[in-house]
């Protein structure tokens, strides 16, 4: 619990609520920045927004546990989410993520052992004629294979490391 | 660049996803390989999803269409000749001939696919502006009354006639009122609204300064889902640019009426797209739904009048003000008047968006339109209208798609989605999935959506493991019946029309 009594402060948020006015109703997007920026939300960034806000930190832990988007911890190197909605259902998606599972073996909503993978479920991703549909590191893709999404994910490991 | 050749490639999310990019760049070095001289337009899609990356070449004869192109077909389609519309196992001729195409009647995505989205200029060349600056002629009562008249209904999935809307909100006293435009397309199956932000954004941005104009509203937000990154990026640049060319701001277009935009992006919750709930968000909150009354026309962003129209409602506006009410109505059948775009989704050979007039069935667009199953497989069933609407067996397929008749089956039209499955389709599971969602999505307002879900769920659970069947199918079905009339929203209210139209179609998968 340590964490939560920090009173270390969080520049970057601090100017990221800053540039928004420091308007409660910009909450959505301030913590977008911010997880943008962090990869995830620290409980220093919360701490500050609250701050900058003046809001509490519960109605701030109570946005931020509504919405899907938000992490509370670093998440993988690299992300892989599986629409597993009716459309993509109809094309195969359920066993394109039990592959994905076995592959880099890790339950959908976890991380790898290396925490190099990260397998999300998402609703949707407007790509319904195209399924199934998968989204790695935050680029979509189309009609994906077991292959495929072996390939894609190689493909983007290769480039982190190359980088 | 006098003599270069047009060549058409796609920006839509769509294309991108299966290799329009990599199409592109292959054409620029293989054309400079080939010293050939040629312009790249990045447009939307023509919805012809099937065939993306389809790519066009403009001819003397018009657009020429050749797809799916892969990066490694370019080289043998220089060859081909395509530059001149060369024939080619891709071809498919003239784009506005292929059958798919030329059966629809484009209003709402008149322009989808044929212009560069991120030009003015092509904009108003084929059509754009022309609703807004009739619409700052008129007073904002008559704005409302030509809409009224069209017969315009929400095309988010309510169906609320949209010009009673704005009436509402035309009539209340207040320093502001907003226009929230939903784009938060959550419903599987269901893309048009993205394809039209990032085809023709700015025929919902004129729609909204109509929205504006005729409601007295000066300030409007967009609040597009997450999961649609092209979409909010093609959006904020047309933003941009219809300020800088006088449509957003202060005296647009020399008249006195003033409108601004922002954009808000969600973060990952289906509830988001029910308007309360979405209004919550804008508002930097958890989105819960709200109560109603009192209702958003009347009090809602910021406590304020606010009309929320969706994407394709609110898009549709500037041609229902450029031709007139009438030219609108005369599209559509009965109660359902103009045209809606339906998304073919799933298992489908020819999966893609089709925009018609209301009244056409549910057979021509599967099997017509959409040739059945891309799989080969035979086709079982199709789930109109996203996660919260009915799957259909095929002996229901001559249904009309229109509001009333497809109510009157027991489905809903919703946003215009219809998702095909083939004949490997377990409907048992697809009813615990309809639950399984609800309980995932559900906002917690609610006991009957919150708890309803879970115990749905699990009641599914026990009917699939052959627990005590009967006994188990009387509680599911007086649960949804439960969750139907006693949930504050659509989410939980809607949830039991997948479950109970499957056990009522399908009983053979719940051991009937």
């Amino acid at each position: 619990m340590a964490a939560l009594i920090n009173k270390l402060e969080h520049e970057g948020a601090r100017a990221i609520c800053s540039r928004h006015g420091n308007k409660p109703e910009a909450l959505l997007e301030i913590l977008h920045k911010t997880q943008q920026a962090d990869s995830y939300l620290s409980d220093e960034a919360l701490r500050t927004i609250a701050d900058a806000l003046n809001i509490s930190r519960a109605e701030i832990h109570g946005v931020v546990s509504f919405y899907h988007d938000y992490r509370r911890e670093a998440p993988a190197d690299h992300i892989i989410r599986i629409c597993r909605a009716e459309a993509c259902q109809a094309v195969g998606s359920e066993a394109l993520a039990a592959h994905a599972e076995e592959k880099w073996l890790t339950p959908t909503g976890g991380v790898s052992a290396d925490r190099q993978i990260g397998l999300e479920a998402v609703y949707c991703l407007g790509n319904c004629a195209l399924g199934p549909a998968a989204m790695v590191d935050g680029e979509l893709h189309g009609r994906v294979t077991p292959e495929r999404l072996e390939t894609l994910v190689a493909r983007r490991v290769d480039e982190a490391e190359g980088a | 660049m006098a003599g270069s050749v047009k060549i058409f490639i796609p920006c839509d999310a769509a294309a991108i996803s299966v290799g329009a990019d990599d199409v592109a760049s292959s054409v620029v070095a293989e054309a400079a390989r080939r010293n050939a001289n040629i312009e790249i337009v990045r447009n939307g899609s023509r919805g012809m999803l099937w065939l993306e990356p389809l790519v066009e070449v403009e001819t003397s004869k018009g657009r020429v269409a050749y797809g799916p192109v892969a990066a490694g077909d370019v080289a043998e389609l220089f060859d081909a000749g395509f530059l001149e519309g060369g024939d080619h196992d891709l071809a498919h001729g003239i784009t506005e001939e292929i059958p798919y195409f030329a059966k629809q009647e484009r209003l709402t995505f008149a322009r989808c696919g044929i212009i560069d989205p991120l030009s003015i200029g092509d904009y108003e060349k084929y059509g754009g502006l022309a609703g807004l600056r009739e619409a700052l002629k008129m007073a904002p009562a008559a704005i409302v009354d030509t809409v009224t008249k069209s017969g315009l209904r929400g095309r988010g999935g309510a169906g609320f006639p949209t010009g009673i809307k704005w009436k509402t909100t035309l009539a209340q006293q207040s320093d502001q009122k907003y226009i929230c435009c939903n784009a938060d397309e959550g419903d599987s199956g269901t893309f048009a609204d993205r394809m039209l932000m990032e085809g023709d954004p700015f025929s919902l941005l004129e729609g909204m300064v109509i929205a504006g104009r005729a409601t007295g509203a000066t300030i409007g937000y967009i609040y597009i889902r997450s999961e649609y990154p092209h979409a909010i990026k093609t959006m904020h640049k047309a933003v941009e640019m219809f300020k800088a060319a006088g449509f957003l701001g202060g005296d647009i277009d020399g008249s006195d009426t003033r409108f601004e935009i922002d954009i808000r992006v969600g973060a990952g919750a289906y509830i988001c797209g029910e308007e309360t709930s979405m209004l919550e968000s804008i508002e930097g909150k958890r989105g819960q739904i709200k109560v109603k009354p009192p209702i958003p026309a009347i009090s809602g962003l910021f406590g304020k009048p606010t009309i929320v129209n969706n994407v394709l409602s609110l898009a549709t506006t500037p041609v229902i003000l450029a031709k007139g009410a009438d030219h609108y109505k005369n599209f559509g059948m009965g109660r359902s008047l103009g045209t809606q775009p339906f998304q073919l989704a799933g298992d489908i050979a020819r999966g893609g968006l089709v925009e018609k007039a209301f009244g056409v069935s549910l057979r021509i667009l599967v099997e017509e339109f959409g040739g059945g199953t891309r799989s080969g497989k035979s086709v079982r069933a199709v789930q109109t209208g996203g996660p919260l609407g009915a799957y259909i067996p095929v002996s229901g397929f001559d249904v009309a798609m229109d509001y009333e008749a497809l109510a009157q089956s027991g489905a809903m039209l919703g946003h215009g989605g219809v998702v095909v499955f083939n004949d490997t389709v377990d409907m048992a599971k697809q009813a615990r999935f309809a639950m399984k969602f609800c309980e995932i999505e559900s906002c917690g307002k609610c006991t009957p959506c919150r708890i309803g879900a879970v115990r749905g769920k699990e009641t599914i659970d026990k009917i699939i493991a052959g627990e005590d069947r009967a006994k188990n199918l009387e509680i599911l079905d007086d649960l949804c019946d439960l969750m139907t009339d006693a949930s504050l929203c659509a989410m939980g209210g809607l949830t039991p029309m997948p479950v109970q139209s499957a056990i009522k179609h399908f009983p053979e998968d719940f051991g009937g």
